[in-house]
Order: C-alpha cells, then structure tokens, then sequence
C-alpha cells in the first residue's frame, strides 16, 4: 500500500487482529434465515424418481398447495453462455410435466408451521409415469440415448475444443507419452447451514423483503424480479449472516422465486428451511468429472505438449448465473496449471444427466484437474525413474510474466520457490529412509506432493472470455466518515464467514488514519449495500478489497484538503494518524470527527473550493491475479482396511501480501480441510435407477476432527501488479491442492503393490478394491 | 401426534412454560417456543452436532431429545455462557485461536468443549480430540477449535 498512515511506521494492514464478526457469533447474536419468525411455512414436494411425466399431483382437501399450474407468468430459469456450443435448457421454478431427478421441487405446501406443512407434504399424492433415467454420464452420450431436453440433442449442453498451432508435431516428437484417466465422484460443498429463505410482503410499499442464505444478493434480487416479472425496487434481498456457502449458495435456488411469488399473492411472510436430506439432494453437486489427460515429454522428462479430454456430469438443469459449462471450461482453462507447456489440445464437455444439477463449489473443477495433472507428474516422475521432486523442478514455470498455451497472463509468483520450500521443509531424503524402514516392518508410508496455481480476484474480461450472458466481476464501495466521525463503508460484495469486515476495516484504517474499530462495514442488504457480485471465486478481499481502497484514498484526499483548508497548511504537510490530522513538524492538529462535522455542517466555510459531504465511491474491476501453492502430504495406508491417516501436513503458498494472517491462515486450514474429505471420504451416490443413497450425513461423510491433521503453513508474499492492494486471493487454494498431495502419498505408500488409484475419494473400498486385485500379494 | 402438552423448560436459569407437541424437538422448542434462537440446526439427524447444548450439565444434540423429555432440568445454550459484556474463557478463546468462521457450527462447540471441560478439567489431548470429532464444522478445518479449547481449558481449571 503506498499510502499507509505516516509516521507512526505502523500499519493495520498484515497485523492478526481478532475479528469484528466474532462476538455476535460467540454469543448467540448471530442472525440467521432460519431465525426469523413467519406467518407462514414452506414444504416442498419433490420428486421422489428421476424421470417421468408429472401425471397428477393431489393435496388434502382443505390445504393449500402451489403448483406449476398457479405460477402463470413466471418464467423459467435459463441462464446462458453465448460460446462453445453451449445449448440452453429451461429449469421451470416448479417442475412443469416432467421432472428430471430425484428431489426436484413438484409443489410448495403452505401451512401455519414448518411441521403442519410437513404433515401435508406427506400426504401429496404424486402420480408420475416413469421412464428410464440417465444416471451415467458415458451412457448419457451413448447416440441412443433419448435426450433429457429437447433443446440438447445427444444430451450435450457445452462442448468446447482448443489446440494450440503445432500441437502434433510438438506430440509426434515425444520421447514417452505418459498417460492418467482420472476420476473425480460426486460432491456436496455441505455448509452446516442448510439453505433457508424468509419473504415478507410489506402492505404499505408492496415491497417484499427476500432474507436468504446467498451469496449474491444483487443477483438474485436481479434474477427473482425478472423471474416473476415485478420491478425490481420492489424486492429488497438481504443476506444476513450466512453459515457457509462454498459455492452452493451462489447459485439462484427456485425455492426462492417460488418464496417471493408466495409473499406478493398471499401478502404474507412466508418461510422455508431446508432439511439436511434436501441440501443432500437437491441443493448443488459438483466434481462428477472424467479427466483422460497425456503428456508428451521429451527425453529429459520436459513437458511439451498436454492433451486432454473433460467430461462433466452436469446433472439435470443448468445453474445460474454461471451456467453448468462452469466445471469443463474452467477445466480447459487452466489445465496446464503452473507448467510451462506450450502445446496444448483440450476437448472439454458437459452431460446432461437425470441427477442433481451441478454448480460452483469452492476450487471449481481446479481440485480435479490438479489432481489429474499431478497424478501425470508423478507417473511421468516415475516413468523416468526421476524424483517426484525433480519432476516439477523441471517443468514449473519461473519467469513471469508467463503467457499459457490457453493465452491466461501468470503474474509474477514463486512456482519453484514454494516446491524447494516444501521439500526442504519436509525433508524428502529423510522421509525416504524411514519409508524403506516401515516396509520393513510391514508398514506402508507415502509421500505425495501437488503444485499448483490458482487464478483469484478475476474481474469482467476472465467472464466476459467464458460468454457469459450475465458478465460479473467488477465491485463497488462506498466509503463515508459520518457527521459523528464514525466511517461506514457499504460493499457489493456478501461475505459469508470470511471475515471480510475485519481485513476491509484494516484496509480503510490505513488510508484514514483511524482505528479499525471506528470503521462499519454494510453488506448483504440490497437497500443499504450498492450492486455488486457478491462472494465467489477467491475475489472479495481482492476486488471488494481493491474497491475499498480506492474509495478511501478519496476520501483520505478530500480530508487532506479539509486539513489542509482548516489548519492553513500545505497539503504535502498534512498527516493523518490516531484519528486526528496533523501538520507535520508542528502540534497543530483537527480531529477527523471534526472535520466530517464541518464537511457536512459548515460548507459555507470552503468558499466553494470543497465540495459538501465526506463520502466517496470506488469501483474496481481487475485482471485477475494467480495464487500458487505446494502441499505435501505424508500419509499411512493400513493394507489390511484401505484406512488411510494422515501423519503430516505441510504447505509452502503464496497468496501476495497478506490482509491478516489469522484470517489467511484459517482459511488454508478450512480448504484443506474440504479438500481432505474430497480425497478420503466424501461421495454423493447414485445408484443405477437414480436413486440417492447418501442423503444423510451418516452416509455423506465430512472430515471430523479426527481425519484432519495439523497444518504446517509456510509463507511466501509475492505482491500482485494486479491488485492495488498487493494482495491475491486464496479461498480456494487448500481445496484445491489436498486431493492431488494425498492421493499422490497414497500411491506412494502402495507402490511396492503396483497398485495405482486415479480416482477421488480414495476410500478404504476403492483401496481395499486395487489391493484385491493384487490378491496374491495381500489377503482378500 | 397436534395434542400439547405443557411443559417448563428451564434455559439459562429461567424459566419458560410452554405447550409443545410431544413430538417437539428440543432444538425446536428452544427456537420457536422460547426464542432462544443461538443454538442452531444443522442436520436433524443428530451427526453435526450444531444443535448441541447442555442438560443437567451433560452435552447433549438438541434435535433428539424431545422438548418433553427435558422438562423440569437444567438447560444450558450458548446465551447463558458470557455473564454481561465478559465473554466465557471459551467464548474468548475461540475468538483468538481464530476457532470460528461463519459461526454457524460454533454454539454447537462451545456448549461441547464446556461440558467437557467442566466435567473433565484435565482430560488428555487424544480423549480431547474424540470428543471434538462428535461435532463437524466446514470452515475451520478443527486445528484452530482444538487449539481454542485447549487454551480455554487452561483458563478454567486456573480459576
């Protein structure tokens, strides 16, 4: 930051302050959807079978239900991507004669308590004529397979294909081709909030209130009001605190609209809370994906050329806003990860299946292709005969700016540095040691490591590339120091257990010269916050950090003016720190209250030069910048059960410069945390006829605090050119990089089996599967 | 299954008469019935622990105890732990390990951790460990909440 508060040579900004958001959520005070009270409550119906035509739907005599039927006018949801074929297909808010999978709404209940609505929930008869589902994303493109929308013949909704100029020369002039067909099953992004909405209609001004677990307000006040087809002035979103999101709430949920409908009709305030079976089936999965990736090195073990092939399961509809082309183009994207590899040829599509739709969930299809593209370096490692170390020393990008195949520009970062970092940290050669003492002893230790980089704080033109019909990126903010002194900024953004208004606070003290805790940060309030995007993507403190700055350089300058007016000192003299403005050298200071006093109260006292008011917008909307990290994982596999422990954790990552490394830290230690459960344990299941079978979570298993190790976090500050506050995003950096560096130490530890695993979860089945296999090594 | 019943719960020492269905949660009843909406629902299957809060000093997960079973004992919610504007040792731990996110999970471990330390001053980091894995939490990835409790668990058995 070039402006901190001179003088003093201390900043807010990179100290590990306590976080403001904490009292109230220590203390019960925290304001959740679920807690507010309601005239009435929401059951939805939904479909019990993945396929069929919606014959009848049949309520109690004497209740009250809503169906399609009742939502005249209301258009379906049907988000858009103008690129790489991208087919749209319509979700109606209620399903309209047919449903195309297990838990999507049929019909809305209406009742005077969640439990009434309940009771009559079960007594709707459904009457739906069945027909065979689509449940495998191979058979969902097999060319005799019925279409689940007319609109995506061959049930393909995106199909994107890249290759770089020379790819098959590059290809043809390989030494080995080394090859990974990497799985990754389905996933739950599970916050511990279930989804909840809360719509209140207000008799005076016809306004209706929607309070929701979103990510993005803004957006979905936009996409509710045309939806329905009301003004949008008419709807007021708020977010209040959200219990985690990680993506699944990002996306517009139809329970929504259909909530909103409810209030404006029966001019009520009407409720729904979701129960843990609902988020487990219908609320969002993710990662169902098939990666067949190749890599031509030549004979120095020096990738040339990259050839891949994404398939994801996209489920049933498509999501908005991203649409579900989110998963394979991001996939095509950023494959190459941080390996200098100019050729390149990707085919990356989604198939429509009779499943729950796909949506965003933290790291976005990146834990998938790390995990594919770090499974070829490990195989390409051993293929020749090399470290897994020196495979990536000889194949990770380190000059920046760096170019990729797929045109993305990589900032300048420390791809080698945090590698050598980790490796030293771990101490391979002595790990090595006590491995060969282990299998001595019948014990099976793995090391695995995963590199990777990771685009955050992305503005527009990174949307804009993807062709999406609603292009976010951009964020605004408002900073103003009241009549009283306090300073109030409102931010577009949503934060949703992030600590955004702690490190935002810090940014502003700075550039104030005021304590962070004289600083309110307004969010999640589509009246009080102007439009923004939200949270999502490893953005908010980037942009929304970004957009704070620059308000309150504004700001700081016209207080500077104001001092400078006040006290008859030249500008360049005038320093603001401890709440008051000095002129340097001298004891003659204004306090900033003051001067917000007289900003709005004595205007007459400028002679015109300074304008009235002390509140100034900024709006920011940057390139995007890359985050890279190393993890490394030192893992125990039980032969006799599959179980796998992890001894030891360890992570080298630079995410620029850091706002508060409380925050930061606590953040690399959640991702990983999500991103061991998408190695060990987490696995939404279908069975063949479309049924759901881990729909509680018992069968749907985050990590406990038995699976997850401790973290040892080391890091690097490389400061981004393309953030003006230095700093780069890094929400999703320990989700993404976990599966790839367990797995890996997971293959490490059956090598001697010469058994391989190439699919996530690596659960004791899978394993207990490989090892069988071999049964003349180990015991079935 | 709609007759009610009456019942006092008693919450942070006072005292709530209410009428419930016997079929009510105690979660619920706590919520709806008596306003005391700190204490949260997660999962209505008794696996993530959110709704934990205390009964005659035990942990116990609030979505599988019937409101009428706890009638007439001591219940315990994240509400009654600070005495005014003092947080509780574990309240102020869990804010300076950094052992919460979104909150969301956190009365949940808080009401745990209390009525184990309480109950075991001195339990050992392996014992300690069992008992935390009881709740989940999707944010913090548990390193910081163990450190939280360890910490709080000092605090207390030194007063």
């Amino acid at each position: 930051m070039t402006a901190h508060t001179k003088g003093s040579g201390m900043t807010w900004v990179g100290r590990a302050i306590r976080r403001v958001e904490d009292p109230a959520l220590l203390t019960g005070r925290g304001r959740f959807t679920a807690d507010l009270p309601a005239a009435l409550w929401v059951r939805f119906v939904r479909s019990p079978v993945p396929a069929g035509k919606l014959e009848k739907i049949a309520a109690p005599p004497g209740t009250r239900i809503i169906t399609a039927a009742d939502l005249v006018g209301v258009k379906p949801i049907m988000p858009m991507l103008h690129k790489f074929n991208y087919r749209p297909v319509a979700q109606p808010v209620l399903a309209t004669g047919q449903v195309r999978f297990v838990g999507e709404p049929v019909a809305a209940v209406v009742a005077a308590s969640a439990a009434a609505a309940e009771d009559i929930a079960d007594q709707v008869e459904l009457v739906i004529d069945e027909i065979a589902p689509v449940v495998d994303m191979l058979a969902a493109l097999a060319p005799d397979t019925a279409p689940l929308h007319r609109e995506a013949p061959g049930n393909v909704i995106v199909e994107a294909r890249f290759q770089t100029p020379e790819f098959d020369a590059a290809w043809a002039s390989a030494a080995k081709v080394v090859q990974v067909d990497a799985r990754s099953r389905r996933q739950n992004a599970t916050p511990i909030e279930p989804r909840a909405g809360h719509a209140a209609y207000d008799g005076a001004s016809g306004r209706v209130t929607l309070t929701c677990t979103t990510q993005m307000p803004h957006l979905m006040r936009t996409a509710i009001a045309d939806l329905i087809g009301m003004p949008e002035a008419d709807l007021r979103v708020i977010a209040p605190d959200v219990g985690g999101g990680f993506g699944q709430k990002m996306s517009l949920a139809p329970e929504y609209v259909v909530l909103v409908w409810l209030a404006r009709q029966l001019k009520s305030s009407v409720a729904w809370s979701e129960d843990r079976r609902e988020n487990l089936i219908a609320a969002f999965h993710s990662r169902d994906q098939v990666i067949a990736l190749a890599g031509a090195f030549d004979q120095d073990a020096r990738l040339i050329a990259l050839k891949a092939d994404v398939l994801a399961n996209v489920g049933a509809y498509s999501c908005f806003p991203t649409t579900s082309g989110v998963e394979p183009l991001m996939a095509m994207a950023e494959l190459p990860g941080p390996y200098d590899v100019k050729r390149y040829e990707c085919r990356a599509r989604g198939a429509l299946t009779n499943t729950c739709p796909m949506a965003p969930y933290r790291g976005v299809s990146r834990p998938v292709i790390t995990f594919a593209l770090e499974r070829l370096m490990d195989k390409a490692a051993a293929a020749f005969g090399l470290d897994t170390v020196e495979i990536r020393r000889r194949n990770l990008i380190c000059t920046f700016p760096y170019k990729t195949a797929m045109g993305l520009e990589y900032d300048d970062a420390t791809y080698q540095q945090t590698l050598e970092m980790a490796a030293a940290a771990i101490d391979v050669p002595a790990f090595r040691a006590r491995q060969k003492q282990a299998r001595a002893q019948g014990r099976h230790l793995g090391i695995g490591f995963a590199t990777f980089c990771e685009r955050t704080g992305y503005g527009s033109p990174a949307f804009a590339a993807r062709g999406m019909e609603i292009t976010p990126g951009w964020e605004t903010v408002i900073v103003s120091v009241d009549p009283s002194g306090f300073v109030e900024a409102r931010i577009g953004s949503s934060p949703h257990g992030q600590g955004l208004r702690t490190t935002l606070s810090q940014i502003i003290a700075d550039e104030i010269g005021v304590a962070p805790d004289m600083v309110k940060i307004v969010h999640g309030d589509t009246d009080r916050a102007p439009y923004g995007w939200g949270t999502f993507a490893s953005r908010s403190l980037v942009i929304s950090g970004g957009a704070t700055l620059i308000a309150a350089r504004k700001v700081r300058a016209k207080l500077i003016k104001i001092a400078s007016h006040l006290l008859e000192a030249a500008p360049g003299d005038i320093i603001l720190e401890e709440s008051v403005a000095k002129v340097a050298g001298t004891d003659r200071t204004v306090s900033i209250a003051r001067m917000a006093r007289e900003a709005y109260t004595q205007t007459h006292r400028f002679n015109g030069e300074i304008e009235p008011g002390l509140t100034e917008s900024g709006t920011y909307d940057p390139p995007g910048t890359f985050s890279n990290a190393c993890h490394v994982a030192i893992v125990e596999v039980d032969a006799e059960t599959g179980r796998v422990a992890i001894e030891r954790y360890l992570v080298a990552e630079d995410a620029g410069r850091i706002i508060n490394p409380l925050i930061a830290e606590g953040q690399v230690h959640g991702g990983i945390a999500q991103g061991i459960g998408n190695a060990l344990l987490e696995e939404i299941v279908y069975d063949e006829s479309g049924g759901i079978l881990t729909a509680n979570l018992a069968d749907y298993m985050p990590p406990t605090a038995r699976e997850i190790p401790g973290i040892e976090l080391h890091h690097l500050e490389t400061p981004s050119e393309n953030s003006i506050t230095k700093a780069k995003g890094l929400g999703e950096g320990g989700t993404i990089g976990a599966p790839a560096a367990v797995i890996n130490a997971i293959n490490d530890a059956l090598s001697s089996f010469g058994v391989e695993i190439d699919e996530m979860p690596a659960t004791p089945q899978r394993i207990r599967a490989r090892l069988r296999a071999k049964s003349t090594v180990v015991p079935a | 299954m709609t007759d009610k019943t009456n019942i006092t719960l008693t919450i942070n020492g006072r005292e709530h008469a209410i009428a419930v269905e016997p079929r009510r949660t105690l979660a619920d009843a706590i919520r709806e019935d008596c306003g005391q909406t700190g204490t949260h629902i997660g999962c209505e299957h008794g696996v993530c622990g959110a709704c934990t809060v205390l009964v005659d000093g035990e942990p116990v997960r609030s979505c599988l105890m019937f409101a009428a079973q706890a009638h007439g004992k001591q219940i315990r919610t994240v509400e009654g732990l600070a005495s005014g504007d003092t947080l509780h040792p574990m309240q102020q731990a869990f804010m300076d390990h950094h052992g919460l996110q979104c909150g969301f999970c956190t009365p949940g471990f808080l009401m745990l951790a209390v009525g184990v330390i309480e109950r075991e001053p001195d339990i050992g980091d392996e014992e300690l460990l069992d008992v935390l894995s009881s709740n989940l939490c999707r944010c913090t990835g548990y390193q910081n909440i163990i450190k939280a409790v360890r910490a709080a668990a000092k605090e207390m058995r030194a007063r």
